[in-house]
């Protein structure tokens, strides 16, 4: 079966039109799951619950009036909490932890039809830039086993880029899905903070996490975006609007598109070859017509620092519940109360959501709160304000999504400083709350993915979808399959 | 107090109390605040902090927040700020409290208050939306601990005073004040027993005319206006005796044991908590538009301050009769259906509820609610009363009946026969007769002695069975003993 190399438009109407059913669907990709294990994407498959909603699936398009999407496999990053798999945010503390609801976003895709194959191990609690920090060990990246597969969400990169799963879904906090897509040659899309559902995300930094999508395509994420957000009355966060079609804008040519260049991502510290692929993929949307305008972000660089004080400051407010009382890790001896609950979440957590926590607590400590947390608020509106003033010039703007291909594992993990500065590029959307992504764009160093980051006002992600599928109508980055993976 | 003051010290309290918001459902989830269910049966998914979940906040609690903002004449923000306060202990599902920081909804306020004769305006500086915490049961589980999560996440109204009050008696009026109020617009059930209005008190002394506040001590979870008094009587006692002994107070946490009435510290300032508090991601700011007060406001009942004035004014009460009234709103919505049926006679109507029926209330521990008489019906009494159908002796017999349940005083009055003679014919009659069978004592009366008189009285209404109008009696009697 050869389902693994078309898209999620021929694929849906293969099912739709019965050539090909939600269960083999599903058993072809159980099985190249199972044949691929080696990569460490999947925390937890369950063959049976895969199978059983397959079955549903099918006689949904028997039925007649089935959504597109129906019987079509997805995988979702273990920080989504469901009611038939594991939901441990890649976490000691939440080892075989069984969620009594689902999130709204698998809710959604399910109501849509389509299948889950898993749940896909990630960066602990999604604080990560390599997946080394999952305590259910490392993903391997499917272009080269020595090279990490980005982080926070390196499970549904590493299983979109090597076709085990069509898509997955992922989350973004300051460049998770992002960074991984850019390292492992997938469309990785970032909707608009506030426009999918945080309900049922395992919560790492409430004002910046949300949810998005791996995929092969921009078309993909179009097809799948759509069913996966909107409003949710469990999530004050959540934003009312009228549902959209994202894929509205797909065909339209890009010619006249004013396509903002921000000099301060192409500073030093971007590595040549990264820079190479980029400056190409820019010319291609020249080439297409697009006009290319040079624009400034000049806060952009102070991202980093913002959300190491914003990130961890929410974090370490977020996991105060994991504290073995109510369910989850809890120490096997300790004395009082206290004790039990500063046992267990030693012996729970790992090293690096530790270590969000210490930064977090000490940031909001008496004394220090003004100077760091207030302060980070403060150039973070300065951050969103010049994208605002930036989208007066330019209808989207693009650059590098990280200064470097995929690094080695262990390259970076003892520096925990370096480790965060791969997510330069990817902060400052972030912490701005705007839609962006990042689609192939070619091959750096030893071979590996580069990505392209596209970035657009709040709200346009059809806008932003629309120019990444123009893109992909003339290249051929994204159609390119690791070797082992065909 | 007296004593404090006598010894040359002035005490400064400032109360925080905590009410208990009447939604049907918790700030942020939908679980019930029903109280007394078995434990963890009304906790939600929200309510355990699983992982994943988000509050949602209850509009009901906001409604609450603006109707009791209103009734103190306070500034309802337009934008306030939910914020997270990070601690850890096992009862508070996500290790921090969802409350308000540095924007509360409601700021400023008075409550005026009344010790004796003496009325005085309390000002408050803030009253905030927060989430309760769960229960830990330390006993019945050998050595470990119970959680009860259902009080999690139940609203409160935390409402906190100015340190303006001077004496354990202004405390407690001020906290019966506030009890009352609170009730009264329908916003807390005010029972304390279950811990729906409970307060910390700031207590301090310093020497009179000393500008500087004292070092104070905060006196945590009062839930009875007694032990209010009593640990802040014990506190003021003990401060004032420790610097009088050349020590100082030191800024801590205590708690009050009424068993050996004495307050003992819990914990001092030096162990207090950075809690850390920020705004919740999770939750937007709360806006609210001048349209949703006035919203509320149209839906707010009289006032206790302003029903006690036209009381006053409107129906010819003395300001104690009309604050006695305005007690409570069940008190006054009484008195007020009992004016409405017998409109000419509110003094009447306020005495008796005021005697007769509070009396019975205490002696029977029964609710106002409760009560087996309705306000109708006693009107229906007093009217009788009025038209000088009974003496004040022969209503309290039909009230008794009422209240046994025999029916409406009128058939009471016809069964019973009870109807009083003030025909005053019929009672000159009955009067010649007494006089004409009672000879010794007409001669005693010319002789000077009264307490003939009151014999004679007795004897005529022996003859009527009680049932002569007893003024007639008197007025006719006079006249015939001195017309000789």
């Amino acid at each position: 079966m050869t389902a693994h190399l078309v898209s999620l438009a021929e694929l849906s109407r293969q099912l739709q039109s019965k050539q090909v059913s939600a269960v083999e669907l599903a058993q072809a990709y159980l099985a190249r799951i199972e044949a691929h294990r080696d990569l460490n994407a999947f925390l937890d498959v369950r063959p049976e619950v895969t199978l059983a909603q397959a079955r549903a699936a099918d006689a949904r398009i028997a039925a007649g009036g089935a959504h597109p999407l129906t019987g079509v496999p997805i995988a979702h990053k273990d920080i989504f909490v469901t009611k038939d798999f594991f939901s441990t945010a890649s976490s000691r503390m939440l080892e075989g932890y069984m969620s009594p609801f689902d999130a709204t976003v698998v809710r959604n895709l399910g109501e849509a039809g389509m299948v889950t194959l898993g749940k896909l191990n990630c960066d602990e609690f999604a604080m990560g830039s390599s997946n080394e920090n999952s305590a259910y060990g490392n993903v391997l990246n499917p272009w080269d086993k020595g090279a990490v597969p980005g982080g926070s969400s390196g499970g549904s990169s590493a299983v979109v880029a090597a076709r085990i799963a069509p898509v997955a879904t992922a989350t973004d906090t300051g460049g998770s899905i992002r960074e991984p897509a850019a390292f492992t040659g997938v469309t990785g899309t970032k909707p608009t903070y506030g426009r999918p559902s945080r309900w049922g995300m395992i919560a790492f930094a409430s004002s910046l996490d949300t949810a998005g999508l791996m995929t092969n395509s921009a078309e993909d994420a179009a097809l799948v975006l759509g069913p996966m957000v909107g409003f949710d009355p469990k999530d004050s966060t959540s934003v009312d609007r009228p549902g959209e079609d994202f894929t509205r804008d797909l065909a339209k040519p890009v010619k006249g598109l004013r396509i903002g260049v921000p000099k301060e991502f192409f500073g030093a510290g971007l590595q040549p070859d990264v820079e190479a692929a980029v400056r190409a993929a820019l010319e291609e949307y020249r080439r297409l017509g697009a006009t290319l305008v040079d624009i400034s972000l000049p806060s952009a660089e102070l991202g980093i620092p913002v959300y190491y004080v914003v990130a961890p400051a929410e974090c370490s407010s977020n996991l105060s519940r994991f504290d073995g009382v109510r369910y989850g890790h809890r120490a096997r001896t300790y004395g009082d109360l206290n004790d039990m609950i500063a046992k267990s979440r030693a012996e729970g957590l790992g090293a690096e959501p530790k270590r969000r926590i210490l930064i977090g607590t000490y940031v909001l400590s008496h004394g220090y709160y003004d100077a760091y947390y207030i302060q980070a608020q403060k150039v973070r509106r300065l951050i969103a304000e010049e994208f605002r003033r930036a989208f007066e010039q330019c209808d989207l703007i693009a650059g590098p999504v990280t200064t470097s291909v995929a690094f080695g594992f262990g390259e970076k993990a003892a520096d925990p400083v370096a480790m965060y500065m791969s997510d330069l590029y990817t902060i400052p959307g972030s912490l701005a709350g705007i839609p962006s992504m990042s689609i192939p764009c070619g091959f750096g160093a030893k071979g590996r993915p580069v990505g392209l980051q596209l970035m657009a006002n709040y709200f346009e992600e059809a806008k932003m979808l629309g120019a990444a599928h123009q893109y992909q109508l003339a290249t051929d980055w994204h159609t390119r399959i690791p070797e082992g993976f065909r | 107090m007296s004593t404090s003051l006598a010894r040359g010290w002035e005490t400064v309290i400032g109360l925080e109390t905590h009410a208990q918001l009447s939604t049907r459902s918790k700030i942020f989830s939908s679980a019930s605040t029903a109280f007394g269910a078995p434990p963890n049966t009304q906790a939600s998914v929200i309510d355990l902090a699983l992982p994943g979940v988000l509050p949602v906040l209850n509009r009901g609690a906001v409604e609450r927040a603006i109707r009791f903002g209103l009734a103190i004449g306070a500034k309802i923000s337009p934008r306030s700020i939910f914020a997270r306060k990070n601690y850890f202990y096992p009862d508070l599902p996500k290790n921090y409290q969802i409350s308000q920081y540095e924007i509360p909804v409601v700021q400023g306020g008075t409550v005026a208050i009344r010790v004796g004769e003496t009325e005085k305006v309390v000002n408050l500086t803030r009253a905030h939306l927060e989430e309760d915490a769960g229960k830990s049961l330390h006993e019945d589980f050998q050595g470990m601990s119970g959680i009860d999560l259902n009080r999690a996440g139940t609203p409160l109204l935390e409402i906190v005073s100015e340190p303006e009050l001077r004496s354990s008696a202004e405390a407690v009026a001020y906290a019966k004040t506030l009890h009352a109020l609170v009730r009264w617009i329908g916003i807390c059930d005010g029972n304390m027993q279950e811990g729906s209005f409970r307060c910390d008190a700031n207590v301090s002394v310093r020497r009179i005319g000393d500008p500087k506040l004292g070092t104070r001590c905060e006196i945590k979870n009062l839930n009875s206006f007694r032990f209010l008094e009593r640990a802040i009587e014990y506190e003021i006692a003990r401060q004032i005796d420790l610097i009088e002994d050349g020590g100082h107070v030191v800024q801590e946490t205590r708690l009050y044991d009424p068993d050996r009435d004495e307050t003992r510290p819990m914990r001092s300032k030096e162990d207090a908590q950075d809690y850390r508090y920020f705004p919740d991601p999770d939750l937007l700011p709360l806006e609210i538009q001048p349209a949703w007060i006035e919203e509320v406001k149209r839906a707010m009942p009289e006032l206790p301050q302003a029903m006690r004035e036209r009381f006053v004014t409107q129906y010819g009460l003395t300001p104690y009769d009309a604050a006695t009234l305005t007690a409570s709103r069940e008190m006054a919505d009484y008195f007020e259906a009992m004016v409405a049926t017998l409109p000419k006679e509110p003094k009447l109507c306020a005495n008796w509820l005021m005697g007769e029926v509070s009396a019975r209330l205490n002696r029977e521990d029964v609710e106002l609610e409760a009560a087996p008489v309705k306000p109708q019906s006693l009107a229906g009494l007093l009217a009788r009363i009025a038209d000088g159908t009974l003496s004040g002796k022969m209503a309290r017999e039909v009230f008794d009946a009422m209240w046994a349940g025999e029916g409406e005083a009128d058939a009471i009055i016809e069964a019973r026969g009870l109807r009083q003679i003030s025909d005053a014919g019929a009672i000159e009659k009955i009067i010649d007769e007494v006089l004409a069978a009672n000879p010794k004592s007409v001669e005693e009366f010319r002789a000077g002695k009264e307490k003939a008189f009151n014999a004679l009285v007795g004897q005529a209404m022996k003859a009527t069975k009680g049932k002569a109008n007893p003024a007639q009696v008197n007025e006719i009697l006079k006249k015939k003993l001195a017309g000789g």
